[in-house]
């Protein structure tokens, strides 16, 4: 039974969370590619705008809860959802009509658009603090762990136990069906086509009568759906901080340029590889190697790779393996 | 130094509101406002170098800042005897063992034909490198870091003057630039922002987390300052007798005389640092990397070195906001790796450089001087504002009390208002380049 303790005990600390970690990521570096191969600029907003939205969402479910509205089991932040879309598409609309679209009509270089950007950054990240303030707020209710540590030792009988978090299992299986839905629409609908169309040649596009316009406004609606399911996911599993959301800005960019900027599978993969290496490297293996090891060999150290503080260091490595051996990332990205 | 009579009438009202601060608000903070100033100056300086000449888009400004300070532990402080006895050794031979795995990990990759071989061998070297390093790394660490922990547990610095710190901490900055600017140059100029940003927050989480070094979040207080202390300068006769003369306190005097002090330290280095960057502006050299931001194809077309012109003025200006941070920590007298904050450090200078004028040394000093300005200001302005906007609200309602405590927040807003009309109704900023 020794090897099945060491990965339930490696499922519970690491293979879980990562998973959770990187279906997150996933869903924002997803907004990237796309914003990427779309509008063709970095969008340095997009952690921010992620914490606007999320807040959105936290508002809405206070506004539930105080009227006692719930969905019992479930957290009450999913009722809440719709609201926060809402807010989060306005809010990106307006942004893009205010700011973006100017520089879109004078042909800017990409550079103007990400300073535009972190204008935004600026303006969304007051606009969270203001309402938010900048300390933590949990706002997960309902039912906490699908199953917990106890349960599951009792069920299995091992010396180990493993808990799966509601959180967690909400935002694996959320993530799941929004890619694929994602993927059907570029793929199967006119609207997807279209924009696939304009990414790969604006031209071309323009000339079968797509108009660019109404592509980018779907572009937008659709990475408003990613940010706010990918903010409320995040918080409901880690709580909301505004700078935290801040600093995800790091591994998502990441995870994209990993898989290629402008290829959406290539983000969900590089999501998942940020992810793993991220918590893989930062993980303590001691409790795995302990079981693994045969009697009295058990190791004495962490077995530690880098302290957690040090994630940041993992995706840059990640970050400056894939500029220097393979710029264009593991999906051929767009444009070197 | 071209400056025309509408630039000198810009410097000239902004002195003119510093001097309206000192008047009806208190000297101390116009002198504070006039150092943070002249210091940011120098980082829009740095950063106008890259952006302005070249086009380059740091936002990693925070990064470099942090470690110019670090120099200025590393130069000022004094040595702590007791943790080089026990673990200076085996930290000085942990990192170069780091050092050398890499290198032979490049070594590896120069020489060896491409393929899985190659790799496999990398990874061995790398693998076998991280585990020496860590075993001798490892235990000096912690023997240093539990000399004395409540006031020492790190190795303490050089003892040597505070002010060699300014060009040691230029110097560590361009180190950093040349690793980063290494691997991302010469790729998507977006690159280079993602890397820097990622390389900023490495470098502060370096500085939280490595006690051995500067003492981590634990702060490094009470630096050597290149300016005498309020403190010691209130005794002085000439000091008492100015007081008396302007009518002020003695501690405000000099508290005043001792901000001046440093103000008198910080325009000599930026004065330096704009003379030299004109010149380098108008030269053949400044005429080349303007060449290449304009047009890149065509530079390189005139057999230009694009990516290595790239490297030289990354680094350069990295330098330079190196060279800034190493001044305000020997200015703050601390080192307190918790106060980097991106918005702070990277943002807001940029804000700073867009608004002044990208392009233009003077531009960047102007704009550093009225955002900085703002930056201050804007917080009572705002506080204001919500007591305004509350002012119909019931006391004690949980909004009232809400919506006042984040009028802090206020200024973010304002910052990010300010740099989106000013990119969009004057791209060139207060003072046009020209």
């Amino acid at each position: 039974m020794e090897p099945l303790n060491a990965l339930v005990s490696l499922s519970n600390f690491m293979l879980i969370p990562a998973f959770a970690y990187g279906s997150q990521l996933a869903l924002g570096a997803l907004g990237i590619t796309l914003i990427y191969s779309i509008l063709r600029f970095a969008h340095f907003a997009h952690g921010d705008t992620m914490a606007l939205g999320t807040a959105a969402v936290i508002g809405g479910t206070w506004f539930l809860q105080a009227r006692g509205v719930g969905i019992a089991p479930l957290p009450t932040a999913l009722l809440a959802l719709p609201f926060g879309l809402l807010v989060m598409i306005a809010y990106l609309l307006a942004a893009d009509r205010l700011v973006y679209r100017y520089y879109r009509r004078v042909k800017a270089k990409p550079m103007i658009f990400v300073m535009a950007s972190l204008g935004v950054m600026f303006v969304t990240n007051g606009i969270t603090r203001l309402f938010m303030g900048v300390g933590e707020t949990r706002f997960e209710d309902g039912e906490r762990f699908i199953f917990t540590v106890r349960q599951f030792r009792d069920v299995t009988g091992l010396d180990e136990g493993m808990a799966l978090r509601s959180a967690q299992a909400l935002t694996i299986t959320t993530a799941l069906i929004v890619m694929v839905a994602l993927f059907w629409f570029l793929n199967r609908t006119r609207a997807g086509k279209s924009m696939r169309a304009y990414s790969d040649n604006e031209d071309l596009a323009l000339l079968s009568g797509i108009n660019p316009e109404r592509v980018v406004v779907i572009t937008w609606v659709i990475t408003a759906i990613l940010l706010v399911l990918a903010g409320t996911l995040f918080g409901l599993d880690k709580g909301f901080r505004p700078f935290n959301y801040f600093q995800l800005l790091l591994p998502m960019f990441a995870a994209a340029i990993l898989g290629g900027l402008g290829s959406p599978i290539g983000a969900i993969v590089g999501a998942y590889v940020v992810a793993f290496a991220e918590m893989g490297i930062t993980y303590a293996w001691r409790r795995v190697f302990a079981y693994l090891m045969p009697e009295g060999m058990e190791p004495d150290s962490m077995m530690q790779l880098l302290p957690v503080d040090y994630k940041f260091a993992v995706t840059f490595a990640i970050l400056v393996i894939v500029l220097l051996f393979r710029p264009t990332g593991i999906f051929k990205g767009k444009v070197l | 130094m071209s400056l025309t009579a509408r630039d000198l009438g810009l410097f000239a009202g902004m002195a003119a509101v510093l001097g309206m601060v000192a008047m009806f608000q208190s000297p101390q903070l116009a002198v504070t406002i006039l150092n943070m100033s002249l210091i940011s100056a120098i980082m829009a300086l740095g950063v106008n170098m890259q952006w302005g000449y070249a086009g380059l888009f740091n936002v990693g400004i925070m990064g470099f800042t942090a470690v110019g300070g670090l120099a200025v532990v590393l130069v000022a402080q004094p040595p702590v005897p007791e943790a080089w006895a026990a673990g200076g050794l085996g930290i000085l031979l942990g990192l170069m063992l780091g050092v050398a795995s890499i290198l032979a990990a490049v070594i590896v990759y120069k020489r060896m034909q491409p393929g899985k071989l190659r790799g496999a061998a990398i990874f061995g070297v790398l693998v076998l490198g991280y585990f020496l390093t860590s075993y001798v790394f490892g235990p000096a660490k912690e023997a240093v870091q539990a000399v004395n922990p409540a006031s020492e547990g790190y190795l303490g610095g050089a003892g040597l003057p505070v002010i060699l710190a300014w060009p040691v901490g230029a110097v560590f900055a361009a180190g950093v630039a040349w690793l980063v600017g290494k691997v991302s140059l010469g790729l998507r100029s977006d690159y280079l922002a993602i890397a820097t940003l990622g390389i900023s927050e490495i470098v502060i989480a370096a500085l939280k987390h490595e006690r051995w070094l500067a003492r981590g979040v634990n702060n490094v207080t009470g630096i050597e300052r290149p300016v005498t202390r309020p403190i010691d300068l209130q005794p002085l006769p000439w000091i008492q007798s100015l007081a008396e003369t302007l009518g002020w306190s003695v501690s405000q005097t000099a508290t005043v005389v001792s901000g001046l002090g440093y103000s008198a330290l910080f325009l000599t280095v930026l004065a330096v640092l704009i003379w030299l960057a004109e010149r380098a502006l108008n030269s053949p050299w400044g005429r080349m990397m303007r060449a290449i931001r304009d047009n890149e194809v065509s530079a390189r077309a005139m057999g230009k070195d694009v990516t290595k012109r790239h490297l030289n003025i990354f680094i350069l200006g990295s330098a330079v906001c190196g060279l800034a941070g190493a001044m305000m920590v020997s200015m703050d007298g601390q080192l307190t790796p918790g106060s980097y904050e991106p918005l702070r450090f990277t943002f807001l200078i940029w804000v700073m450089v867009i608004v002044g004028g990208s392009g233009n040394n003077w531009g960047s000093v102007l704009g550093a001087f009225v955002i900085w300005f703002l930056w201050v200001q804007v917080e009572p302005a705002g506080r204001w504002f919500m007591e305004l906007v509350t002012s119909g609200m019931a006391d004690g309602s949980g909004l009232k009390q809400h919506l006042l405590d984040s009028a802090a927040y206020m200024r973010l807003l304002t910052m990010g208002v300010a740099l989106l009309l000013m990119l969009r109704f004057a791209p060139k900023g207060l003072i046009p380049e020209r």
